[in-house]
């Protein structure tokens, strides 16, 4: 078979291949995601109003809520619940910063069998390294771009 | 044409089987006919790869037990598992008195040391080799997913490893079941890229062995009763069924795979099992109990392979596929 033979079979096999790609259900998974996702953000305004409470306000009080969240998705992470949620609610668990606590503590609970330095803490951000590169990245190009328009 | 198949003469016998599995694969077709059924995939080991190796480990003792034989009396095992370097099967190696030879053919690695050790014997060199491979669903995930407990959606189009070891002990005489001929296939890409849809990667590969079986031997499909491909999934069977139909054969009537009917879905498995554990225990247990019991009599064994790695996925490098076959029958 010719070169240019190959990559048209190739190519009608792939198209014959992706025929039988079943249906995304776009409006179920938002719909999920919205559900979970926003039951997420309550338990994080439902800390913020507690605190508030104790009297913490501003930074103090963004920084506070933050970390309980960071906590709450380490902690479900490591008994195991957090995979199954976001198995049902993509985005919706992922997104939150509930997902980036899961990123992080996933993988160091995966290899900490490797070692506790080339295990754990090397391989901690194989998933959320991405995320924190082209975040920061991101956030400094928009900087650029804020502080030219003055 | 030249020839890719071998006729064996001396017709080298399946003297037993050693099988193990994890706790999903059991509540499955393969439980009832395992030789452990496992109640938890660590099966008492700290780390997922030390539990696949020692799976591998107890197939291939359980098998040499079977046989009614000892350590001493096996020439040779022939293995491969899908971590890399094949650490499993080279550790499990370890702790046993004769010699290796490692392989590695992905998820055709079963069929593939099966078809070696045949050979082998059949040629007059050994008397009794182990033919054996597993697979771990945590130790695969971990290779080439993600982390376990990371919260990511699974794509209906992929399949689950198979958490098993399945062990063969061929020797030149002692049983009924016979490998009569094999057939070493050639590696086969049609330029799939998306490393979540192995079924549809490897059909082609299968379809390719297996009409090159027939034409070979110069056998219809209906020769077989039973022809067994290993991890194509449901999506991957309907495909080879496709595939083969084009070429003018028929293998939809007696067509089964192994990873279609490995798990009773009920969760993420969606496509079904894959791994070279997936077909090492359907059949080593499952359908070796069906030859067995003359059930069935003939068989066409065709585990699949998609021979990738995360760095050639990486680079954007389609799937390249193998599929080698080997015929097993009942004979007097």
């Amino acid at each position: 078979m010719t070169e240019k033979n190959r990559e048209n079979y190739n190519k009608n096999y792939i198209a014959y291949v992706n025929s039988f790609d079943p249906p995304t259900h776009h409006f179920k998974n938002c719909l999920r995601a919205f559900g979970v996702g926003g039951f997420i953000c309550c338990i994080g305004q439902f800390f913020r109003v507690v605190l508030e409470a104790f009297g913490l306000s501003g930074d103090e009080l963004a920084g506070t809520v933050s970390v309980l969240l960071i906590f709450l998705g380490t902690l479900l992470t490591g008994l195991g619940v957090y995979d199954r949620i976001g198995r049902n609610a993509g985005a919706g668990s992922i997104v939150p910063i509930t997902g980036f606590a899961n990123s992080v503590c996933s993988p160091a609970i995966e290899f900490k069998t490797e070692g506790l330095i080339y295990g754990l803490a090397a391989k901690m951000f194989v998933v959320a390294g991405p995320i924190i590169v082209y975040g920061v990245l991101s956030g400094t190009i928009v900087g650029i771009i804020y502080w030219l328009l003055g | 044409m030249a020839k890719h198949t071998i006729i064996f003469d001396k017709r080298p016998r399946i003297l037993s089987t050693g099988t193990v599995a994890g706790p999903k694969e059991c509540a499955g077709v393969v439980g009832k006919y395992v030789d452990k059924a496992l109640a938890d995939d660590m099966f008492g080991e700290s780390t997922y790869e030390k539990a696949e190796c020692k799976m591998l480990t107890y197939a291939i003792g359980k098998a040499i037990e079977n046989a009614g034989m000892k350590e001493e009396d096996i020439d040779m095992m022939i293995s491969g598992d899908l971590l890399n370097q094949i650490i499993s099967a080279s550790f499990a190696a370890r702790d046993f008195d004769f010699p290796f030879l490692g392989v590695y053919g992905a998820c055709s690695t079963m069929s593939e040391s099966l078809a070696l050790a045949a050979a082998l014997i059949d040629a007059g060199y050994f008397k009794r080799i182990v033919a054996a491979t597993g697979s771990h669903f945590s130790s695969a995930e971990r290779q080439y997913r993600y982390p376990l407990e990371l919260g990511n959606t699974r794509p209906p189009q992929s399949q689950w490893t198979v958490t098993g070891a399945g062990g063969t002990v061929v020797a030149d005489g002692g049983s009924d079941i016979a490998v009569t001929g094999a057939t070493f296939g050639k590696v086969v890409d049609f330029g799939i890229t998306d490393v979540n849809n192995m079924g549809a990667a490897m059909a082609p590969a299968a379809c390719d062995t297996i009409l090159t079986h027939l034409r070979d031997t110069g056998r219809e499909a209906d020769y077989y009763d039973l022809i067994v491909t290993g991890d194509l999934g449901a999506l991957g069977s309907r495909i080879v069924k496709d595939l083969t139909w084009e070429k003018g054969v028929d293998i939809q009537p007696n067509h089964v795979d192994c990873g279609e009917i490995v798990y009773n879905v009920i969760e993420d498995e969606f496509q079904g099992g894959s791994g070279a554990g997936c077909s090492a225990v359907v059949f080593s247990s499952y359908l070796y109990d069906k030859l067995k019991r003359r059930e069935i009599n003939r068989v066409l064994f065709a585990a699949t392979g998609a021979l990738l790695s995360t760095v050639s996925s990486g680079q954007g490098e389609s799937i390249p596929c193998i599929c080698h076959a080997v015929s097993i029958e009942n004979v007097r």
